[in-house]
């Protein structure tokens, strides 16, 4: 078992009494990107929730392992400060509180109480990564997510994770409801990201992402399961030929 | 006056009393003089006496008593069936002398309270130039050098009455007259320190004048009596917080605030309280807003059993401005009963009430408002926003906004939102490290920060730290 990675084993999931994941097998080794397409309803997102700990799935059986060791039974905070970090597609508002106070609390959580970040240290860091995202400076004293627009919002998610500098990642739809110059920003946040100790699963509906960010390796969800694992050309053909030809070949 | 001793039998058993816990422990207390329990025309005499009164106010006092005699406690509101007069002392004097001029001459058992009650030691160092209550009546008061220069008057309220009786005569209880609620004529019958303030026409200050209070004696009476007037164009802001150790039977405080804003004054008026989880904070907040003048009211009620608390404001010259900022925390066993007032009683006055109030397990929390708009008071502008946030599904929140206009021309807007506290947001600001309780008390602070970045850093930092004590065990 490799202490570099992300590993996913036979995972299956509840939400409300209903099956979503059915034996999930996914290994993100550090160091690479993957991407995860599959059409809508095939448990993606679910995916994502279940290893950041979302309390509203239930785990029925299998394991999610960060560089060998379980994560099922810490909370999501401990999750997160193991080096996991989801960046959410519909991330929520939370009014009265700036991006940049948020961030140095959630600095803060990772570090010793009597070691908290500098003052310096942290706005260059943060400034650092504002500017990777080719934002207006200002955007750290709004209110985190409070009035943003769709795009801002996705923007928000991958300057949180340039600040908090996970282990893995995993970007649920980063790229849902972004125009080209948009995504061109968010993918090139990424990119700054890729590094020999970071790992990323990308989720995705359209191969349209996977040009910015170039995919190691590519995984197919269909009901629940990973049916297919590929280089970045599997990703084109599922653009040219939709999903159902995979359908079909799993049902025979 | 042989009453006038420390043997009364009651003292003893006050003394000595050991701390369970944080926040739960007292001092042993050195009285001088404790009126017995229970309010009467003798206690009313005596306090009177030891103050070495002028005669109108014992008079006004004697006839306060009758009002509140005749009036009876209000019919409405929360429920106040478990305060009993009778077991409370309504003046206890904690030293013989006057008030001191010096922080070293502020006796160690005092300071020691501060301390232990976890005051920063910048905010002790703020108390150097204000006047901290400690029981009944001002022990310590220093006024800055400068301001006393300008002319400005900064005492405790009975120092207010014996050296400047021309100034105190002129508007002590012209605001709020005895006549006005049952707790306002218990309060003029009983009133005992409280803060004076005059600012002079033209006079700015930039540093908050600021009060310190705490009560330290079981079963006991705070009936604090503030002054508070602005000469034409003055600018100022005063600030009290209040905070008290916590005991096993029921405490009783009663204030009455009168604020006087004169033509062109900018008057704001801050205060947090926390007093210990029994006592009844019974309030009468009330300004009289001139001509072209500005009243902000801050209003944070994080302690107390029961409060009662609606800072009103009268807006009588035309261009008036009034504010209402106001905070409300309701634990388990709390009812915070808050609002606020506003009269708009000339043409193009203008007023605004933000409320934010938080509920949490068997805590109540009620937002109570009156906007009045009179007929000729054209132009005449207000805004009412009052948001509520439940932290679970035993929490309750309600509101009774009162509305009455009489003139055309008025725009009044009135929001009120409940909301509660959302999974979503938990789990968000844990999958981004924030441990449960943490990530709770970061969504109520952002809940509160409309008001609270209104306050000044060092209150806004000790508010955020009685948010995080009131927080710990709050979820999961």
């Amino acid at each position: 078992m490799s202490k570099n990675q992300l590993e996913i084993r036979n995972l299956h999931a509840n939400v409300d009494g209903e099956a979503i994941l059915k034996g999930v097998d996914l290994i993100v080794p550090k160091g690479e990107v993957h991407a995860l397409m599959g059409p809508n309803g095939s448990g993606k997102s679910t995916l994502s929730k279940v290893i950041a700990g979302d309390p509203s799935y239930e785990v029925t059986e299998g394991d999610v392992l960060l560089d060998g060791v379980s994560i099922l039974d810490l909370e999501p905070d401990e999750r997160a400060r193991a080096g996991l970090y989801l960046a959410f597609q519909y991330p929520v508002e939370v009014p009265g509180v700036s991006i940049a106070n948020f961030l140095r609390l959630a600095l803060n959580a990772r570090r010793e109480e009597d070691d908290e970040i500098g003052v310096m240290e942290f706005y260059n860091k943060l400034q650092n990564a504002v500017k990777t995202l080719n934002w207006d400076e200002s955007i750290i004293e709004r209110n985190l997510h409070e009035g943003f627009s769709g795009g801002e919002k996705k923007r928000s998610e991958i300057l949180q994770l340039l600040v908090l500098e996970p282990k893995y990642a995993i970007l649920d739809e980063t790229d849902s409801g972004l125009d080209v110059d948009a995504l061109k920003v968010v993918s090139q946040g990424v990119n700054a990201a890729r590094s020999p100790e970071f790992g990323a699963l990308v989720i995705t509906h359209y191969q349209r992402l996977l040009n910015y960010i170039i995919p190691d390796v590519v995984h197919v969800m269909l009901d629940g399961k990973v049916i297919r694992t590929g280089s970045k050309e599997l990703a084109m053909e599922l653009d040219e030929k939709g999903y159902d030809w995979l359908k079909e070949q799993v049902a025979a | 006056m042989s009453d006038l001793t420390t043997d009364h039998p009651d003292a003893e058993k006050l003394t000595g009393m050991q701390h369970e816990k944080q926040y739960e422990f007292s001092l042993p207390e050195k009285y001088f003089f404790k009126s017995e329990k229970g309010l009467s025309k003798r206690v009313i005499e005596q306090i009177s006496h030891y103050k070495n009164e002028p005669e109108w106010m014992l008079k006004f006092r004697l006839k306060a008593f009758e009002i509140a005699e005749k009036k009876g406690r209000p019919k409405w509101g929360p429920d106040l069936s478990s305060l009993n007069f009778d077991d409370i002392y309504f003046y206890i004097r904690p030293q013989d002398k006057k008030g001191t001029n010096s922080w070293d001459d502020v006796p160690e058992e005092v300071r020691e309270t501060y301390r232990r009650l976890g005051i920063p030691e910048a905010e002790q160092r703020m108390l150097a130039g204000v006047g901290a209550q400690y029981e009944s009546e001002m022990v310590y008061h220093s006024l800055k050098e400068e301001w006393e220069k300008q002319g400005v008057i900064f005492l405790d309220t009975d120092t207010g009455l014996q050296e400047h009786p021309e100034i105190f005569k002129e508007y002590f209880a012209t605001v709020v007259p005895p006549e006005d609620n049952y707790f306002a004529a218990v309060n003029s019958a009983v009133w005992s320190g409280g803060s004076f303030v005059y600012v002079p026409a033209g006079v700015e200050i930039e540093v908050p004048l600021q009060a310190y209070f705490l009560i330290n004696a079981q079963s006991m009476g705070q009936f604090e009596r503030t002054l508070i007037i602005g000469e034409p164009g003055s600018k100022f802001h005063y600030i009290e917080g209040c905070t008290a150790p916590t005991y096993n039977s029921d405490s009783f405080h009663s204030g009455v605030i009168e604020i006087i804003c004169q033509e062109g004054s900018q008057v704001r008026y801050s205060t947090i309280q926390n007093w210990s989880h029994n006592v009844y904070n019974l309030v009468t907040q009330r300004a009289v807003v001139h001509k072209d003048a500005s009243m902000g009211w801050l209003d944070g009620n994080l302690g107390s059993k029961v409060t009662m608390k609606y800072p009103s404001t009268y807006l009588v010259g035309e261009g008036a401005t009034g504010e209402v900022l106001s905070i409300a925390f309701a634990s388990n066993g709390q009812h915070q009963d808050a609002g606020a007032k506003v009269i708009h009683a000339a043409p193009n006055t203008s007023s605004t009430v933000v409320s934010k109030s938080i509920s949490k397990g068997t805590g109540r929390s009620s937002y109570r408002g009156l906007v009045q708009i009179h007929e000729g008071a054209t132009g005449a502008r207000s805004n009412v926003e009052c948001d509520a946030l439940l932290l679970d599904d035993q929490a309750k929140t309600d509101t009774y906004p009162y509305i009455e206009i009489n003139e055309k021309t008025a725009h009044v807007g009135h929001e009120a939102t409940v909301s509660k506290l959302n999974d979503e947001q938990i789990f968000y600001l844990q999958s981004r490290g924030l441990p449960e309780a943490e990530a709770a008390a970061l969504i109520v602070r952002g809940f509160l920060e409309p008001v609270a970045k209104e306050l000044p850093l060092e209150y806004a930092v000790e508010l955020n730290r009685l948010i995080e004590l009131e927080m710990e065990g709050s979820v999961g």
